[in-house]
């Protein structure tokens, strides 16, 4: 036998070798259409591999994160993550938005990291509650759900606000809380719905009105959501083939390398691309979730799960926006578009998710 | 419930299968989204690809007409009367201006537009679709050109292009023939094929230019180019050239047209030189003209008034629409009908006392001279232009005969010259006064038109056409300018009688009494045939006596002076008329400018 300390070192990887395949394969499809969508740009392209290079290193470090330690860091990560949240709406920068704190080497967006550290804090705290959750854990759950949300949405940014309160209100789903609060819940957010769209910015409204009509403004607003649908319908079944996509050539797409780069792949890969892209994202999801339910308790359970669910909620959003069926947030492909921070932030959920799992035994132990 | 504070095996077991089944259920969920999304792309990308794939088709391809070169005119020896000069014209696209206002006022401060101009061109910009690109200033001088050009950066939206612009060389000399292009504006674009001029920004006016815009056009060529987002083309995709215009070759001859101008001196008048054997046009003169280089680029309000108001009448085609009396230049016309009609031979002698009276009237007559010219035949009563042997002709005659005669000269309708606008003058009847009057026809009338006076009026090509008619012995004479057309015998007459009326026209310039004979040294030894002709500015009879003394009269109150004739008198090939307004007696002042172009035009043709 040889015991190299490679071999001892490779040993205690605790990637999961499906998920880590199936996602790494996404991401090189996406590199392809990035080179495509950003002009055959092959700078473009390396940036965006030297940021999956350091996703990788982060999801490598957080599969090795034991529950136990995520458990007890999560009031830590949630309390810190709140201190930073004001201290962006205090010395904020962005352009439009103040979401960036700017460290001098790095910019970090802490509400970023609530997208993790807020379904942690949820699970963590039902984890020592008995389940399913009883009025006053529920109370504690929308109380540590609402404050980063409620600060996210004051950046102003409404679709984080709503992925992080979409992540808690999972996690709650999750643990078994009962349908009538849950009904009680939808009807409340119904009610509320109005009296929330009088706390709108003017842009925000636009930006839904223009969804329910693009029509309306076809130079302004509606331009994104008509030249998306163009690219996408005009892509047929199979599509007009790689670098081949009119639309983000021309530049009549907004944004092709980012947010619309789903429009891209569509106009050139046609319905058979987009349906194969639907089946590797599902069959990701599958894999998360697969592990996520054999992690050893709840708490890995409900956080694994959660985190599989923040990757859908990206898929679903920017899918379902770039075929004209929501309206435009900046929302990205999840491991396609280009950018940097959700990558880092999906990619870290998945190490969590394969660490969640690699520690199933101990329970036997 | 109240009780648990901590896990439990058991309650461990059972919690963990209803977190399970939450995530199984939100997992299902989730696929069921996912598949809910593909279907929405399947409906984008299966059924409606078809509408999508042409909406991005338009998107990106864009049909650009390019306009064609317009054909350019040329006299009988290949001088361009008409050309297309280089220049550049500075050019808005208003969709690419951040803002109009101020861009016009930037604009009209590098090239000096007044408040005038600056909102004629505000108006144009926003008739136009936004992406239409709209010239503010056709014709940029070459400071004009370097000052756009250092101020470029700041000018979003604003072109300096090259184009062709419309040139006349001899400017006024020829106004009146080529008319001249402008501006294409809503009422041409109705009346023109719309297609054909996506990218046609002139069109002819008046003149040659407007009779034959079909062919000086030509045909628009297109561009189908894929343009990105901004409208920026990227490639030209296909590409079908545009065919110029045909030319247009003239049988006008620029030195004699220059020298009939120069003929007629300061005096208004016309002159029309016609070759006798094809009716193609050698000279036509309309004076004074105007530049027509000033309407091609738009003439300001203010000068156009000018024009308009002068009294000498600049914008006025004199040969084309002026009506005049003919006078004495119709009593050739009217001795043909008297000879057709037996009515008098070339013998037929009458006696001139100085004035004439209707039987039973008391209305006098009157010959020119003053106790008449005593016996005369029809060629001394045409040399010496006596009007009693023409009233008493008429008389015989009658007013129908006249105008059955006269009609099968041309007279009374349009000449068919491939001009636009052409008026056809007045031929007098008992039919055409009945219908226009209302009245019918008095006996004395017949008279005073046998002198080419009264109702008839005819326009100087009128004139020509009749003359060369004459002069062909009754061939039929279309006048052209482009195209000759060859056309058949119109009268017929006994050779007896051309022979008599073609005598008594040579003696007016070469016999010893002959009104125009004072012309012949100006000849240089060609004979013609030729008769004088007075049109009376005042037609009533009491202010005949004060048109006696025309010297005292001031200058627009003054006869016009006629003169018609056609050379060599026996074998015409070139007929003439001049008409001089306000110039006083045909003999003394139209004879001489046909004396001074008749033999130019001669030795023009082959």
């Amino acid at each position: 036998m040889i015991a190299s300390p490679l071999f001892r070192a490779l040993g205690r990887i605790r990637l999961d070798p499906w998920l880590t395949g199936l996602v790494l394969a996404l991401m090189v499809l996406g590199l392809g259409v990035l080179y495509s969508a950003g002009n055959a740009d092959l700078t473009l392209v390396i940036r965006q591999a030297t940021r999956f290079g350091v996703g990788l290193s982060v999801m490598l470090l957080a599969s090795q994160l034991s529950p136990a330690t995520l458990r007890r860091w999560a009031p830590l990560v949630y309390v810190a993550g709140i201190l930073l949240l004001i201290a962006v709406l205090l010395v904020g920068v962005g352009r439009g938005a103040a979401r960036w704190l700017d460290l001098g080497l790095i910019r970090f967006q802490p509400a970023e990291a609530m997208k993790l550290a807020v379904p942690l804090a949820v699970a963590a705290w039902l984890h020592r509650r008995p389940l399913p959750p009883g009025p006053a854990d529920i109370l504690v759950v929308v109380v540590l759900v609402a404050l980063p949300a409620g600060l996210i949405f004051l950046q102003p940014d409404l679709g984080t606000a709503l992925l992080v309160a979409a992540g808690g209100a999972f996690v709650l789903f999750v643990s078994g809380l009962r349908w009538r609060w849950i009904v009680a819940a939808l009807a409340a957010i119904g009610a509320a719905a109005p009296v929330a769209w009088g706390y709108l910015h003017d842009y925000q409204r636009n930006r839904v009105l223009t969804f329910l009509d693009p029509s309306s403004d076809p130079l302004g607003q509606g331009w994104n959501i008509i030249q998306s649908k163009i690219a996408v319908g005009s892509g047929g079944l199979s599509g007009r083939g790689w670098l081949h996509s009119t639309q983000s050539r021309l530049e009549f797409l907004p944004e092709p390398h980012t947010d619309f780069i789903l429009s891209v792949a569509a106009e050139e890969f046609g319905f058979v691309g987009i349906s194969a892209l639907f089946v590797l994202y599902s069959a990701i999801l599958m894999r998360a979730l697969w592990l996520a339910l054999r992690a050893r308790d709840a708490f890995g359970r409900m956080f694994g799960a959660s985190l599989a669910f923040l990757f859908f909620l990206y898929l679903l959003v920017n899918a379902a926006m770039v075929a004209g069926a929501m309206p435009v947030v900046g929302v990205p492909l999840p491991l396609v578009s280009y950018g940097g921070t959700s990558a880092v932030t999906l990619l870290t959920g998945f190490g969590i998710i394969m660490s969640l799992y690699s520690r199933r035994k101990l329970l036997a132990d | 419930m109240n009780g648990w504070t901590a896990i439990g095996g058991a309650d461990a077991a059972r919690v963990g299968q209803l977190v399970n089944r939450r995530i199984l259920l939100l997992a299902g969920l989730m696929l069921l989204a996912l598949a809910l999304i593909l279907a929405r792309y399947g409906q984008l990308q299966l059924i409606d690809a078809h509408e999508y794939a042409s909406q991005a088709e338009n998107n990106r391809i864009r049909l650009r007409a390019i306009a064609p070169n317009r054909g350019l005119i040329f006299d009988r020896n290949g001088i361009a009367l008409a050309e297309n000069r280089p220049a550049y014209r500075l050019v808005m696209v208003r969709e690419r201006v951040p803002e109009l206002d101020p861009a016009l006022d930037a604009v009209a401060a590098l090239v000096g537009l007044d408040r005038e101009e600056r909102e004629q061109v505000r108006l144009r910009v926003l008739a136009r679709r936004p992406f239409q690109p709209v010239v503010i200033k056709p014709d940029l001088s070459a400071d004009e050109v370097a000052r756009l050009a250092l101020e470029r950066h700041r000018l979003d939206g604003l072109e300096i292009e090259p184009y062709l612009v419309r040139h006349y060389p001899y400017g006024e000399a020829l106004a009146h023939v080529l008319g001249y292009v402008a501006r294409l504006d809503e009422a041409d674009l109705a009346r023109l094929d719309g297609d054909n001029y996506r990218a046609t920004t002139h069109t002819g006016k008046l003149g040659l230019e407007r009779e034959y815009e079909h062919r000086l056009h030509g045909t628009t060529g297109f561009e189908r180019v894929e343009t990105n987002a901004q409208g920026r083309t990227l490639r030209v995709l296909e590409r079908r050239a545009p065919v110029p215009g045909d030319n247009l070759h003239l049988g006008l001859d620029l030195s004699l047209q220059l020298s009939a101008i120069e003929a007629l001196g300061d005096l208004p008048g016309a002159v029309v030189v016609l070759d006798v054997a094809t009716g193609q046009v050698l000279a036509l003169v309309s004076k004074p003209g105007f530049d027509p280089n000033r309407f091609v680029n738009g003439i300001s309000h203010a000068d156009y008034r000018a024009l308009l108001e002068s009294r000498r009448r600049p914008l006025f085609n004199r040969f084309l629409n002026g009506g005049y009396e003919p006078g004495s230049t119709l009593k050739p016309f009217i001795a043909l009908a008297g000879l057709e009609a037996g009515v008098i031979s070339p013998a037929t002698r009458v006696f001139s006392s100085g004035a004439f009276r209707l039987p039973g009237h008391s209305r006098e007559y009157r010959d020119w001279r003053k106790g008449g010219h005593g016996w005369v035949d029809l060629s001394a009563s045409l040399e010496q232009s006596v009007n009693t042997y023409f009233y008493e002709l008429a008389h015989n005659l009658g007013i129908d005969a006249i105008s059955r005669e006269l009609a099968l000269f041309g007279f009374g309708q349009a000449t068919g010259i491939d001009l636009p606008g052409e008026y056809r003058g007045v031929l007098p009847s008992r039919a055409w006064k009945q219908r226009t009057l209302n009245q019918a026809w008095f006996p004395g009338e017949t008279v005073i038109t046998g002198i080419g006076q009264g109702f008839m009026v005819a326009t100087p090509l009128q004139l020509a056409q009749a003359t060369a008619m004459l002069a062909a012995r009754g061939r039929g004479v279309s006048p052209r300018l482009v195209r000759p057309e060859a056309a058949a015998q119109r009268v017929q007459h006994a050779t007896a009688h051309w022979d008599a009326v073609f005598e008594g026209l040579h003696a007016v310039v070469h016999g010893s009494r002959g009104t125009a004979r004072a012309i012949r040294p100006a000849l240089r030894g060609v004979e013609i045939a030729g008769k004088t002709g007075t049109a009376q500015v005042f037609t009533r009879p009491e202010d005949e006596a004060r048109a006696r003394a025309q010297d005292e009269l001031p200058w627009y109150l003054r006869n016009h002076a006629l003169f018609i004739a056609f050379a060599p008198w026996d074998a015409p090939r070139v007929a003439i008329v001049v008409v001089v307004e306000h110039g006083g007696g045909g003999a003394s002042v139209a004879a001489p400018v046909a004396a001074e172009v008749l033999p130019r035009a001669l030795q023009i043709l082959p």
